[in-house]
């Protein structure tokens, strides 16, 4: 396999380190041409994200001088930041690879960006030739554990932030977004990350009131909204579906009976109100009303982290599934060793058997049917005969993985037989269907 | 023969109730692949049960308690499909199985279908009044099991908990409309066929008609099933005061189905 990983991430290394080593979009391409084309790699693609930066790449013989391409790339000696450096090889190389890509190895585990940056960085490379053969095979089936993880745990499926988890609640109550309205009462950092998000997810008008008007204009006009005095704020919040307050007042500023006041004008339409204020803005007495939502920061918090504490034992199953697919990639992939030999070794014979046939068939005048048959079949029986020591031989070879190469090397050599690139091609198929070996 | 689709008919809506039953019990979404497709081939066995005693007596059968049981599952189950359709959620199933289950399979378990005895029932009228206002019950059970639902998730919504049965049921607002449009779908049919039904017995029973208690319910029912329109229309009612509503017109509406053990306009067989 020869796989090598060698990068910092958000747990081994300080922001400071990670930008030393992070590369510019623009550089990716080159990045992963230099590597793969420098001495003693095969193939190589870089990912370079705000938590990580990873060199990934499978060596002519299992060991290459990496620092050195670092050296040459970033123009800087890497060798005092050797302790922020973590290298995994082979089977360990796999498993991270498959961690990565299913957001085991995220700073929010599961979150979905890093698959889709995993497989930019991989078209990155592919498109420049720098990821060809067995690191092909690595990431495609890195994006396949992927999606295995997030169908099979909940691990994506749990919210991440507070003003997600208000998104997930309003969707839970009003469904669709689309052409929701929303009020923001206070123009807090906060009620406009919220506000961000529900317009993300397709809310469509916005309202604030603040204490002070200048603010709350400045704030409408992000979202083309509607800024209204404060003084008008309980007139104008019926017309809002969710409502999001965070005023520094220090006591309540929406009572039981304002929220009566709003069903009314509303005709009992449901209202979601977000109190992310501490204090809190919103009487928790409001809640108890029919078609009135209330959550505060707590209880928002609270669905936080009781998605965390989902997610511990999702993140389990999630690695259970992992260390299956990395123990089923490397059989696949020793097997796949072996199989391009052995099909051009059967290819090889077959054209002797044929070529001798032709030669000979002058001379034995015309055959009957069963003569031809009979012809056929003592051929292809003696061919069988010869390989089937080969074949076996390559076969165990491949599962005690330390004498394939050798064999291989031997059985080619002995048979004569070239074009090793080319069969591998056409043994690729072999890869999807899952048996590997169905060519023999 | 019609019997026998109506008792696989019965063995798929089963799957229906074991869906509920499980989802109540806070087992999951354990049906949850296979209750469309078995719900969906009930209903088909369920036509073919329907045709088929149609043919043989050559009109639809409803005089029996079980006939009639049959016919009212058969629609409450269309409309639940017309609203699937619509809502692509299954969620009312949780409510409907049961009642579609528990119908059939009483109509199930009855006899051969008994040939009329009454001659007024070939009317193609009367045909038209039951199929009316047996839509409009379905509506309304529709209507009834939205409502629960929707009262579930307020419940849970509001104590900020999330339950299993919650995070499967769909936004609290497509509750809401599924709630809502299938009690706008079943009026017409229910006001259409309450007259159909009143045309009929004054031309065969003359006015005295009303004081029959099945009619009478019926009425009541009707009046509920207005009383909560208007409500909605009027004040925007959800919630728990529409579900109380609903129930009360269900049971209403359960009551004017009992009647028919009472009633003397619609006992057509025993007399």
């Amino acid at each position: 396999m020869n796989f090598i990983v060698i990068g910092v991430n958000h747990q081994t290394a300080p922001i400071e380190v990670r930008e030393q080593f992070a590369i510019p979009e623009a550089r990716l391409p080159e990045a992963s041409k230099t590597l793969a084309s420098y001495p003693g790699i095969e193939e190589g693609m870089v990912i370079s994200t705000c938590n990580r930066v990873e060199l990934l790449l499978r060596t002519v013989n299992g060991n290459a001088d990496i620092q050195g391409f670092m050296r040459q790339f970033y123009g800087f000696d890497p060798a005092p930041y050797t302790k922020y450096l973590y290298e995994h090889r082979e089977r360990d190389a796999v498993r991270h690879v498959f961690r990565v890509a299913s957001s085991l190895d995220s700073m929010v585990v599961g979150e979905p960006q890093i698959l889709g940056q995993v497989k930019e960085a991989y078209a990155t490379a592919r498109a420049v030739g720098a990821v060809n053969s067995q690191l092909d095979a690595l990431l495609t089936r890195a994006f396949a554990v992927a999606k295995r993880v997030r169908n099979e745990t909940a691990i994506a499926t749990s919210a991440v932030s507070v003003a997600s988890v208000a998104v997930d609640l309003a969707k839970k109550i009003f469904g669709n977004l689309q052409g929701k309205s929303v009020y923001l009462v206070g123009a807090g950092k906060m009620c406009e990350l919220s506000a961000r998000h529900l317009v993300a997810h397709g809310a469509k008008q916005i309202y604030v009131a603040n204490r002070t008007y200048e603010r709350a204009v400045v704030l409408a006009n992000k979202f083309n909204g509607h800024a209204f005095p404060f003084e008008q704020l309980y007139e104008t919040v019926p017309n809002a579906d969710i409502v999001i307050s965070s005023t520094g007042a220090p006591h309540t500023i929406f009572s039981k009976e304002h929220g009566e006041q709003f069903l009314h004008r509303r005709k009992n339409r449901p209202m979601f109100f977000i109190d992310i204020a501490v204090p809190r803005d919103i009487n928790p007495e409001m809640n108890k009303l029919d078609g009135i939502f209330v959550y505060d920061i707590d209880d928002l918090q609270q669905v936080v982290a009781s998605h965390i504490a989902d997610r511990k034992t999702e993140a389990d199953r999630a690695e259970a599934i992992v260390q299956l697919e990395v123990d089923k990639f490397q059989s696949r992939l020793q097997t796949l060793d072996v199989v391009p030999t052995i099909v051009s070794l059967q290819e090889h014979l077959e054209t002797v058997r044929q070529a001798e046939i032709d030669r000979v068939r002058g001379r034995l005048g015309t055959l009957t049917p069963e003569q031809e048959l009979a012809v056929e079949t003592l051929t292809r029986g003696i061919v069988n005969k010869i390989m089937h020591t080969p074949i076996t031989t390559l076969k165990t070879a491949a599962r005690e993985s330390n004498e394939a190469t050798t064999v291989v090397d031997l059985v080619r050599k002995l048979f004569g037989l070239r074009d090793a690139k080319k069969s591998a091609a056409a043994a690729e198929p072999g890869m999807n269907d899952g048996k590997p070996g169905s060519h023999s | 023969m019609p019997l026998i689709w109506l008792r696989v008919a019965v063995v798929f809506y089963g799957v229906g109730l074991l869906y509920s039953l499980l989802l109540l019990s806070k087992k999951g979404n354990v049906l949850g692949k296979v209750v469309e497709p078995a719900v969906g081939l009930g209903l088909i066995f369920h036509f073919v049960s329907l045709v088929e005693s149609a043919i043989e007596i050559g009109h639809l059968s409803w005089a029996s308690i079980q006939d009639s049981e049959s016919l009212l599952a058969f629609l409450a189950m269309v409309v639940f499909f017309i609203f699937f359709v619509a809502y692509r959620t299954v969620s009312p199933g949780v409510v409907i199985f049961p009642i579609v289950f528990v119908l059939t399979f009483a109509s199930a378990l009855g006899q051969k279908p008994i040939t009329l005895t009454s001659p007024f029932l070939r009317n193609g009228w009367i045909f038209v009044h039951v199929v009316l206002i047996f839509t409009g019950y379905a509506g309304l059970f529709l209507s009834f099991g939205a409502s629960l639902l929707y009262l579930v998730e307020e419940r849970a919504l509001k104590s900020k908990r999330s339950t299993g049965l919650v995070n499967w049921l769909p936004p609290l607002q497509t509750i809401d409309d599924i709630g809502y449009s299938s009690l706008l779908f079943g009026f017409p049919f229910m006001t259409l066929g309450l007259v159909a039904g009143s045309v009929l017995a004054i031309d065969k029973y003359g006015p005295m008609f009303f004081y029959d208690p099945k009619i009478l319910l019926s009425f009541i029912m009707w009046a509920v099933y207005m009383l909560l329109l208007y409500t909605r229309w009027s004040s925007g009612w959800r919630g728990r005061r529409a579900a109380f509503l609903a129930t009360f017109a269900f049971v209403v509406a359960l009551g004017a189905w009992a009647a028919n053990y009472f009633s003397r306009t619609h006992r057509f067989i025993a007399s």
